[in-house]
């Protein structure tokens, strides 16, 4: 399983019409290997968060090719691409969002509870040592809404890792944060890639974050310009 | 995915906003408390309506009619077989009232399955002679005893025993409207007048109100065995045969069939009195288009406040689909909250109703004309409660489905990337 491919994008394009034809994405292609730890850079405008949503399969109005886990996902059902989002990709987004309406814990469960292969239970004793991982299990069983920035990203992050995905996708996961703040979520993120042989692949506009990343695909007016 | 998880994020969200699920579910509290009494009520007041009219009449009704033979002696003769034979202004002959073989006819009902109970009887016209003057009058030779047991005779005798009519012997029960003209107390002797012109005196042990003025002033009743002696008919006489049937629904049908069998006119009750029918049914439709309305009022309630819902929860939704939930889960949380309404409704809208006609119930009444009704009548029937029930369920499910659905359809990108 070393180095085998777990994302692949082959010439992926994108416009809006709104009103007249725009290409926000423009022949993109690239591949990504498990145990990646790759971001995504651009100025605003570049296309670099369409990108991301594309490959997270919840935007499926495209052309191109998308493989995740050398399944191709075109013409799959909402519900299958639900599927597949749920067992092999974990997300990390700017602005936290977490369910206010639950605690730390049953925020990380979540996806769990989706995905239905463990019992409660072992979920619960699971989504402790993510969150035990992450410095924050005397959090658990606070509401979500009473934590701070950094730890809401903590608990979103833990949530990402529940069902053991192939694949983390974040998007500006640090764009909220102060600099301690980013610095443990991007000390974080090293470790999964290099201790759990995740994948991480996040879109950031922080470019001293970006460097410290292994691989930085640059995306200038809908085309990859560096990598 | 466990229906359990689905539904403890239900929860969770209805709790987030319990003022909203609140009034939501007060509202289909309301409605169905107030279709359950309104239609237990108005249903009520239907049977007590109609059993004024309903309850004393026989289901079925055999008698001899006066109307001219059919067949003409002209349509006997051989030479005008083939024609058509005119005749105008035909009178009935002297037909008599009596039913032939009546003991044999009542023997033969009784023992019939689908018959309730047969009750003889005889109307003879006469006279209430007051002084000079002279009013006329109907007196009902019945058998007491059936007369109770089958169409409530006892419920409206006001004033006397009226088993005393079988043991006191020329005793008459007057009607109220009768004993007030001629100012009768009970003890004391009337002599009426028969068509035949003889005089009979009669001793008054009770009066009777049915509560239709026009038919106290006129009737009254006495046994069998005085009827016939006032019309001077032995003691086979009998003028008609009451039959109360085990389904009302039949007598038309069996009305055909003992007419054809006994050789006799039938009238059934649903031809004697099809107004009443008619009346019951508009008034039950407008009670049931009230109480559906109030039904429907409160889904809407339910989908205003789930729209509400899902516009808080935007959020909440796309996070839900980011992470793996497909829009059917998602719909099937807000139909879950809705049903959640809706049941949590119906529960507590059955229990008011109960107390609501149980309040209703206790609230005296009284009318002269019903003079066994102390309190306003309430249909307690279990179909008023199981028609709210499941209407509640159908129209918070429908309520709760079109919300269900749009959120179902949320485009997470749309949310997660326009904030």
């Amino acid at each position: 399983m070393e180095n085998s491919t777990v994302l692949e994008a082959r010439g992926i394009c994108k416009s809006f019409y709104n009103p007249v034809k725009i290409d926000v994405l423009k022949d993109v292609s690239f591949k990504l290997k498990r145990g990646e730890y790759a971001s995504i850079i651009g100025r605003s405008g570049s296309g670099k968060s369409t990108l991301l949503y594309i490959l997270s399969t919840m935007d499926t109005d495209f052309t191109g090719k998308l493989l995740i886990d050398g399944i191709d996902l075109h013409y799959k059902s909402e519900k299958e691409l639900a599927a597949i989002r749920n067992a092999k990709i974990g997300f990390v987004f700017q602005f936290h969002y977490l369910l206010n309406e639950f605690t730390a814990i049953r925020n990380v469960m979540l996806p769990g509870f989706k995905l239905n292969k463990v019992s409660e239970e072992e979920l619960e004793s699971k989504a402790y040592e993510y969150l035990k991982d992450l410095g924050i299990e005397n959090l658990a069983h606070k509401m979500a809404y009473k934590l701070s920035g950094g730890e809401k990203q903590r608990v979103a992050i833990a949530r990402a890792m529940i069902n053991d995905p192939l694949i983390i996708m974040c998007d500006e996961p640090t764009g909220n944060l102060d600099s301690k703040n980013a610095d443990i979520v991007f000390n974080i993120f090293k470790e999964l890639t290099e201790t759990f042989n995740k994948t991480l692949l996040v879109v950031t506009h922080d470019l001293i974050f970006a460097e410290k990343t292994g691989r930085i695909i640059e995306l200038d007016d809908g085309r990859i310009i560096r990598e | 995915m466990k229906q359990k998880h689905l539904i403890e994020i239900a929860v969770a969200l209805m709790l987030a906003r319990w003022k909203q699920t609140l009034v939501a579910t007060i509202g289909v509290t309301f409605s169905i408390a107030l279709f359950i009494s309104l239609l237990g009520f108005m249903e009520g007041l239907n049977q007590l309506l109609d059993g004024l009219v309903l309850n004393r009449t026989p289901h079925i009704r055999l008698f001899n009619d006066i109307q001219p033979s059919k067949i003409q002696p002209i349509d006997l003769s051989e030479q005008y077989q083939n024609y058509h034979n005119f005749i105008s202004s035909v009178k009935p002959v002297n037909t008599r009232k009596e039913i032939y073989n009546a003991q044999q006819i009542i023997h033969k009902l009784k023992n019939d399955k689908r018959v309730f109970g047969v009750a003889p009887k005889i109307t003879a016209q006469v006279f209430y002679n007051l002084g000079n003057i002279d009013l006329n009058g109907i007196i009902n030779g019945v058998d007491a005893e059936k007369e109770a047991k089958l169409f409530a005779f006892s419920d409206y005798v006001i004033k006397g025993n009226y088993r005393e009519l079988e043991t006191i012997s020329n005793s008459i029960i007057l009607g109220q409207g009768a004993a007030d003209v001629m100012n009768a107390k009970i003890g004391d002797i009337i002599t009426v007048t028969t068509t035949e012109g003889e005089q009979f005196s009669l001793k008054v042990i009770g009066f009777f109100q049915s509560g239709m003025a026009e038919i106290d002033k006129i009737q009254s009743f006495a046994s069998l065995t005085t009827t016939q002696k006032l019309l001077g008919e032995d003691s086979n006489y009998i003028s008609d045969i009451q039959i109360k049937l085990k389904d009302l629904n039949k007598a038309p049908a069996l009305a055909i069939e003992f007419e054809d069998f006994f050789k006799i006119n039938a009238e059934d009750i649903q031809t004697a009195n099809a107004q009443f029918e008619t009346g019951s049914g508009v008034r039950s439709i407008i009670s049931y288009a009230v109480g559906i309305t109030l039904l429907i009022v409160s889904g809407f309630g339910i989908y205003n406040i789930l729209n509400m819902l899902i516009y808080e929860k935007m959020d909440t939704i796309a996070i839900l689909k980011a992470t793996g939930y497909a829009g059917n889960d998602v719909k099937k949380i807000f139909i879950s909250i809705s049903l959640s309404i809706g049941v949590a409704g119906a529960l507590a809208g059955v229990f008011f109703g109960i107390l609501l006609s149980a309040i209703i119930d206790a609230i005296p009444f009284s009318s002269p004309s019903i003079p066994n009704v102390t309190t306003y009548p309430i249909d307690y029937g279990i179909q008023y409660y199981l028609i709210a029930i499941i209407f509640a369920m159908v129209t918070t499910f429908l309520a709760g489905w079109m919300p269900a659905k749009k959120a179902s359809k949320v485009d997470p990108v749309l949310i997660i990337r326009g904030k």
